[in-house]
């Protein structure tokens, strides 16, 4: 396998993983509206608090983790961009 | 403007910030003084209007690169606060609250939608356009799969969804200039059209992403002071993010007392309900029950996430950055400068709920006798323009929850004055939503424009264009669309052309999987994508005429019971997965994309070495 094949085989596990969260934080959590509501997280009942913040909150964060990942997998097979001044 | 001023930004910025701070106490100095409450929205409107068209006349340029994508110097953090300019529209900045406020939980499946869909952007899209180099979406797809007919086709699904989306735009300028400045919606729609024209016209990409760097900073203070302010001043807590748990309690409490009670269509008929307004008749945190409301909730927060990520007037801001791995980050800052204003929404709707709800607050409204509330001052105001309304229904002389109604817009331009703020912060408020409804009609009409100057007249019509002629014809189309969605939105047609939501599924039954698959799947070829979006923008688009009740037609036997609970917010659920089924049946009938394309492909996933597509192309 060429560099290059093996760069876009990480890259694409990356974001595979990366979409399972996001499905995770923007699907699955919804699907269980009703029984995450009896639970409550700040004072605020889950499922609203996951709505109102908490998903957008995890999306915010996945970001700047999967933007520094992909970095590292960029540097690993020497695809790092040089820093422009 | 060069390195230099790239280099100045955060300092260029800081003055403005300083600036518009120094204003803001001036304005309150004013109100002391006795200056009217109606000069003080003026003065505000106008002084934050007058900088973003000096900004833009600064920006001016005569460079095809600057024209087109900003001269791909944009730093990650400012790229972010433009495009969260670009993305939070009027309608988000008035109406998001109102939304949270009347729909609740439900509701909210646009709060996780508007925000969840970037990390699409970030994960399958943004990086890889940016290496390729393009100016426009439609450059892409034109470039990647080869020919004029599938470039002039994106074309076609970019100017119906961002078309739809920008009349609604202007209508909310042109609704915050007229109430701003106290002249005719008519007027105000022609007011607005004009300050969003010298924003863009003679700097193109360039002077819109340095505007809505300023526009973003205008209209985040616009919506974040009030929200913290009337916290603290009705007692719920010093940040209101983190301590609003009781006050979402309470809530809950006050629907119990007061009673959710759904009114028929009938007396609200003949009570005289002005048209818009709402009342709660729903529970503010609670989850509704079955299977029915889970998909309902899901499929409206993935329409739109895989909408945000085909809007093309979000995808261009990503090509400003001078890297790859700039626009990756770009994402990230972007969604967090979005998070601030979607995630104090919520909590401006609580804060709101609970001051009129609350018999314990002074500020509280239901359950006390209704001619106290008609004598109230913001009660008088808002009644005669028909932004609220009481109607009596059981004849006893007390408001009840459900008699109580109101434009969902008037949760975040009355509110501060409910809960008796100064009225510099109404006025602060007017200039943010007015920042947040231009900064948005630039991006589009800027997308609209520029892929009909670069893809259609360059790419097709003329190629031999020099760079004096291309930005003519440019600046001339950027004024012919602005002009026609002013007007458009000055017959007022936006309640029957419906919901910025249908821009979302447009874009996404037509644009989505071309761009996807274009990046991730080197098979596609050139008439899969064809076919791919034309089948899947056509169904869209019949599927919504088939299930819209106000188009109700006759060929497809008036209205129609949506299928699965798919309406008309939802029709991109029909478009985008007949548009994939076409693409990757047709692709795989076809012959495999040649090697220049597949080398082309391959270029494109990895974020060192040339550009696809040269600097000036």
């Amino acid at each position: 396998m060429s560099n290059k094949d093996a760069y876009w085989a990480k890259t694409k596990n990356h974001m595979i993983v990366t979409l399972v969260l996001w499905a995770f934080f923007s699907l699955v959590v919804f699907m269980f509206g009703s029984e995450l509501n009896t639970m409550s997280f700040l004072g605020y009942p889950l499922a609203y608090y996951m709505t109102a913040q908490g998903s957008l909150l995890a999306f915010v964060i996945m970001l700047f983790w999967t933007a520094n990942k992909q970095e590292k997998i960029d540097e690993e097979h020497g695809f790092s961009e040089r820093e422009e001044d | 403007m060069k390195g230099g001023f790239v280099k100045n930004l955060p300092k260029v910025y800081g003055l403005y910030t300083g600036g518009f701070a120094v204003f803001i106490l001036l304005m309150a100095m004013a109100e002391q003084a006795g200056v009217s409450a109606k000069n003080i929205g003026v003065m505000f409107v106008a002084f934050t209007v007058l900088i973003y068209a000096f900004i833009g006349y600064l920006s001016r340029t005569i460079q095809v690169d600057a024209y087109y994508v900003a001269g791909r110097q944009v730093p990650t953090v400012f790229n972010g606060m433009a495009t969260a300019a670009d993305w939070m529209s009027g309608a988000s900045f008035v109406a998001l609250a109102g939304g949270v406020y009347f729909g609740g939980y439900t509701y909210m499946a646009f709060l996780v939608g508007w925000t969840g869909g970037y990390v699409l952007v970030a994960t399958l899209m943004a990086p890889y356009l940016r290496k390729f180099g393009c100016y426009t979406v439609p450059d892409f797809i034109g470039t990647r799969y080869g020919g004029n007919l599938v470039r002039a086709c994106s074309v076609f699904v970019l100017f119906i969804a961002s078309f739809t989306y920008v009349t609604a735009q202007i209508n909310a300028t042109g609704t915050i200039a007229s109430r701003a400045l106290g002249i005719p919606f008519e007027a105000g729609v022609w007011v607005g059209l004009i300050s969003i024209l010298i924003c863009s016209m003679l700097g193109g990409m360039r002077a819109v992403t340095w505007t809505q760097v300023a526009q973003y900073i205008v209209l985040i203070i616009a919506y974040l002071i009030p929200v913290f302010w009337i916290s603290n001043k009705v007692g719920g807590g010093v940040f209101p993010h983190l301590m609003l748990g009781d006050e979402v309690a309470r809530l809950g409490e006050l629907e119990q007392q007061f009673g959710l009670v759904k009114n028929s269509a009938a007396d609200m008929k003949a009570a005289g309900v002005p048209g818009g307004l709402k009342y709660i008749s729903g529970t503010h945190a609670g989850v509704p029950e079955g299977g029915m409301a889970v998909w309902k909730y899901l499929s409206l927060a993935i329409c739109m996430m895989v909408g945000t990520a085909s809007l093309p007037h979000i995808l261009m801001r990503y090509f400003t950055t001078p890297s790859v791995k700039a626009a990756r980050k770009s994402v990230a800052w972007s969604l967090f400068f979005i998070f601030l204003l979607y995630s104090s929404a919520p909590m401006l709707a609580t804060l709101s709920k609970l001051a009129l709800m609350d018999p314990n607050l002074p500020t509280g409204i239901i359950g006390k006798s209704i001619s106290d509330v008609q004598s109230i001052e913001w009660v008088q105001r808002w009644s005669e323009v028909k932004q609220v309304f009481i109607a009596d229904f059981n004849g006893d002389g007390i408001l009840q929850l459900n008699e109580w109604f109101m434009r969902g817009d008037v949760v975040v331009l009355a509110t501060p004055e409910v809960a008796g703020l100064p009225f510099v912060i109404s006025g602060l408020v007017f200039a943010g939503g007015m920042a947040a409804a231009m900064s948005t009609a630039d991006g589009l009409v800027l997308a609209i424009s520029n892929a009909l100057s670069h893809d259609i007249y360059y790419k097709i019509i003329d190629p031999k264009a020099d760079t004096a002629k291309r930005l003519l014809v440019a600046r001339v189309l950027l004024v012919i669309i602005g002009a026609a969605g002013a007007y458009i939105a000055s017959f007022r047609l936006t309640s029957i052309l419906g919901s910025v939501a249908w821009a979302f599924d447009f874009a996404m039954s037509g644009l989505f999987f071309p761009l996807v698959l274009g990046v991730w799947w080197k098979r596609a070829t050139r008439q899969g994508a064809i076919a791919g979006i034309i089948t899947g923008i056509l169904s869209g688009l019949f599927y919504l005429l088939w299930v819209y009740p106000k188009f109700s037609v006759p060929i497809f036997g008036g209205v129609n019971t949506p299928f699965l609970g798919i309406d008309h917010l939802r029709f991109g659920l029909i478009g985008a997965p007949i548009c994939l089924v076409v693409m990757v049946v047709v692709s795989l009938m076809t012959k495999e994309p040649d090697a220049a394309t597949q080398k082309m492909v391959d270029d494109t996933r990895i974020p060192t070495g040339k550009a696809i597509l040269g600097k000036q192309h």
